[in-house]
């Protein structure tokens, strides 16, 4: 009796709150105010469209599960651990900062705070130092988001008694144990994550979301740079940004190119140049638009010019 | 006989659900939380052993759980209580303090009467449970 009338008590109740709850999914989106969070990403941050695309993804995911959660169509929290590859300066600590603003906003974590460590702040100095450092860490990004920067370090192929080891057990144990408190962004380059996740295969099975970010092209560039000058209330004259844009060319072919923090690097001298030059006529009647501007010379007068006109020379 | 000490203790235990409330109350209030253990209930013992170090500068009541929780497989057997510490006026004072873990027997008090000169009577608590040595004092004989 009671076998045969309990099937149909089961999908009475998945029915009934079926039924009773439709939802508004414009109205949930809104509610959330991930839609403004999504904007701002698009607007801010230059470029990177696989990146936007695959976050655009999560947060779709997200918004999902919270609303089935509301009708009792649970599944298991969604694993939210996530890798980011890429070159430096492709914006992987400021997508990890938007990140965590839109798990809070849809209640994936609590808090939203983002705890931001490398190697040293995890791997102690000696034995028995290392798991109460890990741990300490770990309690302060519960309830948000830990982002650890260039995570390949953590792991020490040559030293097979390195204590990083150690930190990388606790890491993965709490990752599994406590998805729902935590969420955990590593980063750092391309080939060298790839190396640390083949000799920890643990990581990578964890982490649900492998996020790979482009290097920027010459337009993106410049649209960064002039979005950072705007910010700051500067901006580029017309032969100016001409000349930029020869920059950006002639420095992506030198070394140690780091994309848009090579970008804000130059920006930072170029005002120092322009200061330079108002500082140097004194006796000039200053206008506000002469206060913000840069003008060619002061792009012109970099060192990436003058090594190329030097290399010129040579051939 | 139960013991009570710190806040909550004439309440019937708190669940985890109601403690991880309480501790999130403290860390917003920029509380430091500090786990603490003994096995010497006497009202007057009032320095515990502690559970690693004051957790600073947290945010979510997570990370005190699982101290607790950690704390727990080892001092099951023993009172285990939250400490919260205020440092807003310059030194760490006690806020709130209340007992989350004890043991199964508490086998209570003997008031012990103290004849002195005249006809003056001494009196002194001590804790049946300090009869055995320190570790073997709760639990199976």
């Amino acid at each position: 009796m009671n076998s045969l009338s309990s099937p149909s008590a089961v999908s009475q109740s998945v029915d009934e709150t079926s039924t009773v709850e439709r939802v508004d999914l414009r109205r949930e989106f809104n509610e959330v105010g991930i839609g403004e969070v999504l904007d701002q990403l698009d607007r801010e941050l230059i470029g990177l469209k696989p990146v936007k695309t695959r976050i655009r993804e999560i947060a779709s995911l997200l918004l999902i599960e919270r609303i089935r959660k509301r009708m009792n169509l649970t599944s298991e929290v969604p694993t939210l651990h996530m890798s980011f590859t890429g070159n430096p300066g492709t914006g992987k600590t400021t997508v990890a900062l938007r990140i965590a603003s839109i798990l809070h906003k849809l209640g994936f974590v609590r808090r939203g705070q983002v705890v931001s460590v490398t190697r040293d702040e995890l791997v102690g100095q000696y034995i028995g130092h290392t798991a109460p450092k890990t741990k300490e860490i770990l309690k302060k990004a519960m309830g948000g988001v830990l982002f650890i920067d260039e995570a390949y370090y953590l792991h020490r192929p040559d030293n097979e008694r390195d204590y990083g080891q150690e930190a990388i057990e606790i890491l993965l144990q709490v990752m599994e144990s406590q998805r729902e408190d935590l969420v955990v962004i590593l980063a750092g380059y391309g080939d060298r994550m790839d190396k640390f996740f083949a000799s920890n295969p643990g990581f990578r099975s964890r982490i649900a979301h492998h996020i790979d970010f482009p290097d920027y092209s010459d337009d993106e560039l410049l649209a960064i740079a002039e979005l950072m000058l705007h910010g700051m209330n500067y901006k580029f004259s017309a032969d100016a940004r001409q000349a930029f844009i020869r920059y950006i060319a002639l420095r992506k072919t030198q070394p140690l190119f780091s994309n848009a923090r090579s970008i804000r690097n130059a920006l930072d001298r170029m005002r120092l140049r322009q200061a330079n030059r108002l500082v140097a006529d004194l006796d000039r009647v200053l206008s506000a638009d002469d206060i913000m501007s840069l003008e060619a010379s002061d792009v012109l007068a970099s060192r990436v010019f003058s090594n190329r006109a030097a290399a010129d020379n040579i051939e | 006989m139960r013991v009570t000490q710190g806040c909550f203790s004439f309440l019937p235990d708190l669940t985890d659900e109601q403690i991880s409330r309480q501790v999130q109350y403290c860390l917003e209030k920029g509380w430091a939380v500090n786990i603490e253990f003994t096995d010497d209930p006497h009202p007057r013992n009032n320095l515990w052993e502690m559970w690693g170090l004051p957790m600073f500068d947290l945010r979510d009541a997570a990370g005190v759980m699982m101290e607790l929780n950690e704390c727990r497989k080892v001092y099951n057997d023993r009172y285990i209580r939250m400490t919260a510490f205020d440092s807003s006026h310059g030194w760490e004072s006690v806020r709130l303090s209340f007992i989350v873990n004890r043991p199964k027997q508490e086998p209570g008090f003997h008031l012990e009467r103290h004849e002195v000169a005249g006809r003056n009577i001494r009196y002194t608590t001590k804790s049946y449970a300090t009869d055995r040595p320190e570790g073997a004092r709760y639990g199976d004989k």
